[in-house]
């Protein structure tokens, strides 16, 4: 086949995406599992962990320039690139909103709970579910998936507007959780600019599959 | 925009072999053209046929039309002289005459019955100057131009091209017999002379088609198979074909 090694080098920095993009799932889960468990532990550990997700964003940057020096791709091996370079910074955020979740986690600490954590895990389950698809569509050029997962997006909204609405009214009652309370605000907020992230990836996967650059969908905070 | 060539219907034959297939192509005014494709598409064959270059060749037969200015160049009345003075050629190899660096420059002018000197002198410092040669070459202008390097020697074949002073400049393949500098010199020269001449080049380097062109038409078997502005063509094809072969895939 011509251009085997063109191929092969494409093949082999979409792998690396999907690499960095399971390590930012497992820092979401695990920084939400850390705030729901107390478990100050494994709180550190994702924050240890981000540095090692921004030294492989460095690394596939490094790969996608080295990429565009030898083989000088265009059309949609170029578009691909484009959109790798991009996906990474995104993916890299979305560890760093993770990293910001397992320092309220630490800061915490073992003050009383205010509230079980039910919507803000099914706001990071979503989140991830959505990630994770986005990466899939992503490799698979499926441009329909894409914008389907962009408009779940909405989903996370509600869940977001719904802990927000919850929390304020826990402050309202009563001031002395307001240090608590907003602490599980950023956390949502997190959350939210994650899932927002997500969205931004699929308009890459759009974009690299029908060279078409448009915002899909604007969130609505 | 007004279109300064325009091609419609254009077929080529070559006795009985067809080169070009119902070509239909507009080239903008002070824009580069940059025709790629790969060997034997017919994309020399349609640069060559916007100038009449085809006339001598035995068995060719041109149907359909080459509109120059909105005149037909193949209608009878048309002197292909004419035209080729209207439409200038720059050759793969550097041609430049065994003469003098000036001779090469005043030998068009000459043959089109200019005899003052002044003049001539006067067409061939801003010949040389268009062309970015000038300052290398204004102290030994009666030097043969075989004695200067390959990329003067091409720059001296534009000079000689603009002394006739012509609308549009048509180069093949200008520069895959030079070094990379000389090739940089010969496209930021482009870029100057587009200002005031409409540039068609053919290149099999896709990335010298890329950084020079303003547009980019793609020829397969004798078809303009894509024709458009060239960051659509390299970023976002629409054809499969053409997809296919900037990408290295096939070719």
């Amino acid at each position: 086949m011509p251009r085997e090694s063109l191929e092969q080098h494409l093949r082999e920095l979409q792998d690396e995406v999907l690499v960095l993009g399971s390590m930012v799932e497992k820092a979401i889960s695990r920084s939400m599992r850390a705030l729901k468990e107390r478990d100050l532990e494994l709180a550190k550990q994702v924050i240890a962990d981000d540095e090692k997700i921004n030294q492989k964003r460095l690394d596939i940057e490094e790969g996608c320039i080295e990429f565009i020096v030898t083989q000088q791709p265009v059309a949609t091996d170029l578009r691909i690139i484009v959109a790798i370079l991009n996906i990474i910074v995104d993916l890299e955020r979305i560890g760093d909103h993770a990293e910001g979740t397992a320092h309220i986690a630490v800061m915490i600490g073992d003050e009383p709970p205010l509230k079980p954590l039910i919507d803000l895990p099914r706001m990071a389950e979503k989140t991830n579910d959505m990630l994770r698809r986005s990466l899939d569509a992503f490799i698979n050029r499926d441009a329909k998936a894409a914008v389907k997962i962009s408009a779940e997006d909405d989903e996370v909204d509600d869940l977001y507007n719904q802990v927000s609405r919850e929390l304020i009214t826990f402050m309202l009652e009563d001031p002395r959780t307001i240090g608590r309370a907003t602490r599980l605000i950023w956390v949502a907020h997190n959350l939210e600019r994650s899932a927002d992230r997500v969205t931004n990836i699929c308009e890459r996967v759009v974009f690299v599959t029908t060279g078409k650059m448009e915002e899909i969908k604007t969130s609505r905070y | 925009m007004s279109f300064e060539i325009t091609t419609k219907d254009l077929d080529v034959f070559y006795g009985e072999k067809q080169a070009l297939k119902k070509v239909n192509l507009c080239v903008n005014e002070h824009q580069i053209t940059a025709l790629m494709g790969p060997s034997g598409c017919g994309k020399s064959t349609l640069l060559r046929s916007l100038n009449r270059m085809n006339d001598n060749i035995a068995g060719v037969r041109v149907e359909g039309q080459v509109l120059l200015g909105g005149r037909d160049v193949y209608a009878p009345e048309v002197d292909a002289v004419e035209i080729r003075q209207r439409v200038g050629m720059v050759f793969q190899q550097p041609n430049p005459l065994p003469k003098s660096i000036f001779e090469n420059i005043a030998f068009g002018p000459k043959v089109l019955g200019m005899k003052n000197k002044t003049a001539l002198e006067e067409i061939a410092e801003k010949s040389l100057r268009a062309a970015a040669l000038w300052d290398e070459v204004k102290d030994e202008l009666k030097k043969s131009a075989l004695a200067l390097s390959g990329g003067q020697q091409q720059r001296l074949c534009i000079a000689r091209a603009l002394a006739i002073q012509p609308e549009v400049i048509l180069m093949d393949e200008p520069c895959s017999a030079l070094d990379p500098f000389s090739t940089l010199k010969i496209e930021e020269l482009m870029q100057v002379l587009k200002k005031r001449y409409t540039i068609v080049i053919v290149t099999h380097n896709m990335q010298q088609a890329a950084r020079v062109s303003d547009w980019t038409g793609f020829f397969l078997m004798g078809k303009l198979i894509e024709y458009d502005e060239t960051a659509e063509v390299f970023s976002r094809p629409k054809d499969k074909r053409t997809e296919n072969y900037i990408t290295g895939r096939f070719g």
